[in-house]
C-alpha cells in the first residue's frame, strides 16, 4: 500500500523528540503491563547514561519481580541471593572504589530477608545507591504479604486483611535507614505521573552524584503500584496507591546531608 | 626470599593471604577461627598491599561480600568454622552456580549445632557433597600442618581461578591453634585493575566497555533446558578437576599390610600410629588425602589390592569412610575409628582400635 507508513517516515531529521536510552537493552520488559519497574528501571539508565557512567557502572539485581533487571539495563550486573544486595554491593565497591555500583531491590528482598544487609550497609555508610521499589506485597511469588503491607490489606497470605495483632506492623525502612550516619541522602519518590517521575530521575541523578563525591550511601524508595497483586486495574491501583500508600509512606526528601 | 617464622595455623593463613596479594577478605569472628580477622587488621594489609578486610555484620554478608568482589574478578576470602559455614552454604551454593573463584577456609569445630569450640572433622560431608542445594563441588584441601595452611592459600586461589570455582580449605581447631615453624611466601604485588581487566575482562562483571557485552554474574536460569546445559557444562568440569587435580601424601605405603587412611589432624596423629605399629611388627601405611574433593579413589583402590584392611581415621562419626569404601570396592575390609565432639584420638588408642577392629578378625 502506498500510504503505509514507515518508522523512517516517523523519524525524520530534526523531529527526534524521544530516544530510548542505550543503557536499556531491546528486551521486551517482564514486568505486568501497568507496574512500575519499566519507569524506575528506564530513569536509572537514562541517569547512568547521561552521566557518562556506563563503563564504570556495576548493577546488582535481587530476587522478586526485577530478579531479571540485567536482561533490560545494558550494564555490567551481578544477580545476588534474595535480600544480599547490599552485602554484594559492599564486596564489590570495596575492591573497585572508583566505580559505581548501585542496588535495585524490591521490599521483601530489601526489608524482610536482607534488613540485616540493608541497615549495616547504610550504617557503614557504604558509598553505593540503593534504589528500592516499595509496592507493598511479594509480586513474583503471586501476593503475598510483604513487611511493608499496610494495615487491613489483603494479600493471599494475609486473606482478610493485615491484622497488626497477628502479624506486625508495616515497616517504614526509609525513615529507619535515615537515622543512620552512614546514609547521605535519603528520599522517597514515585513514578506514577509524569512530575513524579521527574522528581524521581532527579532524586537519583542526586544519588549517582553523591556516590561520585563520596559522601555516603544514598537510599531512595519508590512507592509503586503492583495493579496484579492489588488485583485492580492501572489505572484504579495507581489512585489506591495515591489514597491508601502515600498518606503511609509519604513522598519527599527524609535527609539531606 | 622465604622467611621463617613461629606461628599458628590461623595467622599462616592471614599472612600468606596478604603476601599472595589477595585483594578482599570479608569475615565475621567464631571460634577457634578468628585470629585470623584479628591478625589481618592488626597487620593493617590496606597499607601493607591495599587488601580490603572489613568485618561484616553476619557469614551471610560475608560469604556475599566474597560474591561481590569475586564478580569483579578479584581475589576474596572469607573465614569461618562450622556453624558459620553452614551459615555461608547459601552463597557458596550462589558461588559454584556463578562460576566464582573464591577461598572458602573453615577451621572446624565440633558438631552439631552450637556444638563445641574444639576441634573436630565432622563437616566432612558438607564440604566434600555439597553443604548447600543444588549439584555442585568445591575443591577442598585439607591441611595437616602450618605450612600447609600457609602454602594453600596461593595453591587455592591457583584452582579457584583455573576452574572459577570456589575453593576450601577444610582445616580444624587444633591445625588452626598450634604453632609450628613455617616459611612464608615472598610478598606478591596485588594485580592492578588494568591486569585483572586483561585477565578476566570477558566475564568479570566490572563495567561494560563500548567494545562487548555486557558481562552478567548469575545463578539463575528459569528455562529448564537452559539450566540443564549450565550443569552439563559444570559437571564436565568437575571431571576435569577429578582427572587433573588430586592431591594426596603416602607414607610407609610400599610394604604396607594395613592401611590407615586420615587427613588433617588426624592424619597427625596416625603418623605417630604407624611409628607404634612397626614398632610392634605390624606394617602399618598412611594414605593421607590432602584434597578431599576430588578424593584420592584411584590411589586408595590400588592399595587395596596390597593390605589386609584399611582404618579410616577422623574426628567425626565416619564419613570420609564412605569414599574410602566407595574406592575400595568391596575387596579388602574397611573399618572407621573415630572421636568426636571436639575430641581427639590418642595414638595408641588408633593402634588398639586397629588391631581389634581388622588383625584380631583376620
Amino acid at each position: 500500500m502506498e500510504d503505509t507508513i514507515t518508522t523512517q517516515d516517523i523519524i525524520k531529521n530534526g523531529e527526534l523528540v524521544f530516544e530510548k536510552t542505550s543503557c536499556l537493552t531491546d528486551n521486551v520488559l517482564s514486568y505486568c503491563p501497568g507496574c512500575g519497574h519499566g519507569v524506575a528501571h528506564r530513569i536509572t539508565m537514562e541517569v547512568i547514561d547521561e552521566m557518562g557512567i556506563q563503563s564504570e557502572t556495576i548493577g546488582i539485581a535481587p530476587v522478586g519481580c526485577s530478579v531479571l533487571a540485567y536482561d533490560f539495563m545494558n550494564i555490567d550486573m551481578q544477580g545476588a541471593a534474595h535480600g544480599r544486595a547490599p552485602a554484594v554491593a559492599t564486596g564489590i565497591k570495596r575492591v573497585y572504589p572508583e566505580k559505581y555500583v548501585f542496588t535495585y531491590q524490591g521490599d521483601g528482598d530489601l526489608a524482610a530477608i536482607g534488613t540485616a544487609e540493608t541497615i549495616h550497609a547504610c550504617n557503614r555508610g557504604e558509598n553505593i545507591v540503593i534504589i528500592f521499589i516499595n509496592n507493598g506485597i511479594y509480586g513474583m511469588t503471586g501476593g503475598q504479604m510483604a513487611p511493608t503491607t499496610l494495615e487491613g490489606m489483603q494479600t493471599s497470605t494475609s486473606p482478610f486483611g493485615r491484622d497488626v495483632e497477628r502479624m506486625g506492623h508495616p515497616l517504614k525502612m526509609t525513615e529507619l535507614v535515615a537515622t543512620l550516619p552512614g546514609t547521605c541522602f535519603v528520599t522517597r519518590q514515585a513514578v506514577h505521573t509524569p512530575s513524579a517521575v521527574r522528581k524521581a530521575k532527579k532524586a537519583i541523578r542526586k544519588a549517582f552524584e553523591n556516590q561520585k563525591e563520596n559522601k555516603g550511601l544514598s537510599f531512595i524508595e519508590i512507592v509503586s503500584n503492583c495493579n496484579s497483586g492489588w488485583k485492580m486495574t492501572p489505572v484504579k491501583s495507581n489512585q489506591w496507591m495515591e489514597e491508601h500508600m502515600f498518606p503511609f509512606y509519604p513522598l519527599g526528601d527524609i535527609k539531606d546531608v | 626470599m622465604k622467611e621463617l617464622r613461629l606461628m599458628k595455623g590461623n595467622e599462616a593463613i592471614a599472612e600468606a593471604a596478604i603476601r599472595c596479594g589477595v585483594d578482599a577478605y570479608y569475615g565475621y569472628p567464631i571460634t577457634p577461627q578468628s585470629e585470623v580477622m584479628e591478625y589481618l587488621m592488626s597487620e593493617e594489609p590496606h597499607k601493607r598491599t591495599g587488601m580490603v578486610v572489613l568485618q561484616a555484620e553476619s557469614e551471610v554478608a560475608s560469604i556475599n561480600m566474597v560474591y561481590g568482589a569475586a564478580s569483579g574478578g578479584k581475589l576474596a576470602m572469607t573465614s569461618s568454622s562450622s556453624p558459620g559455614i553452614s551459615l555461608m552454604s547459601e552463597g557458596i551454593s550462589y558461588i559454584a552456580g556463578a562460576e566464582l573463584p573464591c577461598l572458602v577456609v573453615n577451621v572446624q569445630r565440633g558438631g552439631p549445632g552450637l556444638g563445641t569450640i574444639q576441634p573436630g572433622q565432622a563437616d566432612y560431608f558438607q564440604s566434600t557433597k555439597g553443604g548447600g542445594h543444588g549439584d555442585y563441588r568445591l575443591i577442598v584441601l585439607a591441611p595437616a600442618s602450618v605450612q600447609e595452611m600457609a602454602d594453600f592459600v596461593e595453591l587455592s586461589f591457583e584452582l579457584a581461578f583455573k576452574y572459577r570455582n570456589p575453593a576450601m580449605i577444610l582445616s580444624d581447631g587444633a591445625i588452626g591453634q598450634m604453632m609450628e615453624k613455617v616459611y612464608l611466601p615472598a610478598q606478591k604485588e596485588r594485580l592492578s585493575n588494568e591486569e585483572v581487566e586483561k585477565r578476566h575482562g570477558s566475564w568479570a562483571s566490572i563495567g561494560k566497555k563500548p567494545n562487548r557485552e555486557r558481562n552478567i554474574i548469575t545463578s539463575l536460569a528459569l528455562q529448564s533446558e537452559v539450566q540443564e546445559k549450565h550443569n552439563f557444562k559444570l559437571q564436565a568440569k568437575y571431571k576435569q578437576i577429578e582427572e587433573t587435580e588430586v592431591r594426596y601424601e603416602e607414607l610407609n605405603c610400599e610394604d604396607a599390610e594395613y592401611l590407615l587412611v586420615a587427613y588433617g589432624t588426624s592424619a597427625r596423629i596416625c603418623q605417630k600410629v604407624v611409628q607404634l605399629g612397626r614398632e610392634k611388627g605390624i606394617k602399618i601405611g598412611l594414605l593421607r588425602p590432602i584434597t578431599l574433593w576430588p578424593f584420592p579413589s584411584q590411589i586408595i583402590n590400588k592399595l587395596a589390592n596390597q593390605v589386609k584392611g584399611i582404618l579410616s581415621v577422623e574426628m567425626s562419626a565416619g564419613q570420609m569412610i564412605e569414599d574410602v569404601k566407595l574406592a575400595v570396592e568391596g575387596k579388602v575390609k574397611v573399618m572407621h575409628y573415630g572421636r568426636f565432639g571436639g575430641m581427639i584420638p590418642a595414638p595408641d588408642e588408633v593402634l588398639n582400635a586397629l588391631e581389634e577392629k581388622l588383625i584380631k578378625n583376620n
